[in-house]
């Protein structure tokens, strides 16, 4: 059974693929070695988890503004998310969404993503409809 | 989104590809924050590091400088990741001043001012009070925001560009007065003496807020800041919390009263010692190693320069000791013998660069660092993603631990 999540319009184009979920924060620049996918922050609760290719599922964005040119610089190298769905995204990421052409979405109405949806889960993420629906369960 | 008809004549590409894409870039993001139309900004600053851009976002803005791309209002920028005097001793690559090179040759030719600065509102062109702006760097936002009134979101590289070609950026977030209430109401109940401890309330602060949608009026402070101790306190904040706009009740212009930011109708929570301490106990003790100090995150500003000088002036440094500060603030510290009192220690003052923001990541594993010493709370939160053990100590106690090779 599928479920469907609404949430705000967001960024970039409709993509399929797998959930990694964790309640906690994200910022390009602090948590990740962006040369090997992995995050890298010995405090945040992904640490040694690839993040390439999967839906990143986390709370809010964080940190610096050179954010915005490592999601093109990341999606250049192929060593990237398909998406980032947050509770609350700030500016700089979803920025830098927009020119990497990046799919994000977030506020979502059903309430806090990082417990509707769950690691493993199978997604399609539509940002123009603000559509996020859980295709198969993990 | 509305748009006026020069807006219309941009997005049609009618003012070339430059602004056709900015303007189509500005109209994705609002669209995600709901702006309803677009608002003039005096000025634009964008963090163009070659870490972060790299090589795709160099070719980025070479394509756009060679398809006549200029801005169209003053822009300027933040630190270099090389300072191009001095990047092989610390293990920087060629490649990266390459970069670096490439990167200031297509800002230049689109007309940028290579400030390379994270202290303009100390050095360049403080804005003014309801000035909108478009600015990198959150150091820069929180503190123009905050101390200044200006009205800037965090504008993320890219954005920042945009806002250069156009003269405009989405009006959402902090360029709506709504948004610009407080949201938290802290109470200070320790004192902060000196930089650090200004730091370590911002970072406190920061972390209890939590969001970029978070507005903390702080009352119960004694003393009025000085520019370095809000630019520490900002600085901390905003990289703890993601936090662009902080109120300080009866100090900053938007908060001459509690009730001005709404801060009367909020439920106060005490911000206590045992808060700072539990902050400070993060990072560092007495006894460890130190591998490098670094003075950074963000530039020193003169003032910064010459206490730094006169708590060294004579002494020889055990741990390697890194300084960043501004080419604005190294012009007057060189002029003034500043930087030759502070060289003269065995420091090294580097020009336009930022420790974290000039990979950091490869600069600790040629040279071997892992325990670095700062006074700088914001710095010490984020280099642990850089495979680094950060300590955090006062200005005073980073000299002695830089002489002695150990945190004293």
């Amino acid at each position: 059974m599928t479920t469907e999540l609404k949430c705000h319009k967001g960024i970039g184009p409709r993509v399929e693929g797998v959930a990694l979920v964790a309640d906690d924060n994200f910022s390009a620049r602090y948590d990740l070695d962006r040369i090997n996918g992995v995050f890298s922050r010995p405090q945040h609760k992904l640490v040694g988890q690839s993040y390439v290719d999967r839906i990143l599922v986390l709370n809010t964005s964080k940190g610096g503004v050179a954010s915005a040119w490592m999601l093109h610089e990341m999606k250049s190298r192929g060593i990237c998310p398909k998406a980032i769905l947050f509770n609350s995204a700030n500016t700089i990421l979803a920025q830098g969404a927009a020119l990497a052409d990046l799919t994000m979405c977030d506020r979502f109405e059903d309430g806090d993503v990082t417990q509707l949806i769950a690691t493993g889960d199978e997604l399609i993420v539509d940002p123009e409809a603000g559509l996020v629906t859980i295709v198969a369960k993990a | 989104m509305r748009l006026t008809d020069e807006e219309q004549a941009m997005l049609a590409g009618d003012m070339g590809e430059a602004k056709r894409w900015a303007l189509d870039h500005q109209i994705k993001v609002g669209g995600m924050f709901d702006a309803a139309d677009l608002v003039p900004v005096s000025q634009a600053h964008m963090m163009v590091d070659p870490e972060s851009v790299g090589d795709a976002g160099v070719s980025f803005l070479e394509n756009l400088a060679d398809h006549g791309a200029r801005v169209a209002i003053p822009m300027i920028t933040d630190p270099r990741g090389v300072d191009l005097n001095y990047y092989r001793p610390l293990g920087q690559t060629e490649e990266m001043a390459d970069l670096d090179r490439r990167t200031i040759a297509a800002c230049e030719k689109m007309g940028i001012l290579m400030t390379n600065t994270c202290v303009n509102y100390q050095t360049i062109m403080p804005p003014v009070l309801g000035d909108h702006v478009a600015y990198g760097d959150t150091g820069v936002v929180i503190y123009s925001n905050s101390v200044c009134g200006a009205r800037s979101n965090f504008e993320g590289g890219p954005s920042a560009l945009a806002a250069g070609l156009t003269g405009r950026t989405p009006r959402y977030g902090l360029h709506l007065e709504e948004n610009r209430q407080a949201t938290r109401r802290f109470v200070v109940r320790a004192q902060p003496k000196g930089l650090t401890d200004w730091g370590v309330l911002g970072a406190v602060a920061g972390k209890m807020a939590g969001s970029y949608w978070e507005v903390p009026v702080i009352e119960g402070l004694d003393a009025v800041p000085t520019s370095d101790e809000a630019k520490h306190m900002g600085a901390a904040m905003a990289s703890f919390g993601s936090t662009p706009l902080f109120h300080l009740a009866g100090i900053t212009p938007e908060a001459k009263n509690l009730s001005d930011v709404g801060g009367d109708k909020l439920a106060a929570e005490d911000i206590t010692e045992d808060d700072l301490e539990t902050l400070r106990s993060g990072f560092g003790g007495k006894g460890d190693k130190v591998d490098v100090v670094v003075f950074a995150a963000p530039q020193l500003s003169l003032v910064e320069m010459q206490t730094l000088a006169g708590l060294c002036a004579g002494r020889r440094f055990k741990s390697p000791v890194i300084v960043c500060t501004s080419p604005q603030v190294y012009a007057d510290a060189t002029r003034m013998g500043i930087v030759e009192t502070l060289e003269a220690t065995g420091a090294k003052v580097l020009e336009g660069t930022c420790f974290y923001n000039q990979y950091a990541r490869e600069i600790g594993e040629a040279n071997g660092w892992t325990r670095l010493l700062s006074n700088s709370a914001k710095i010490v939160n984020i280099l642990g993603g850089y495979g680094y053990e950060p300590a955090l100590a006062s200005m005073e106690e980073c000299v002695a631990s830089a002489i002695k090779g150990e945190i004293v």
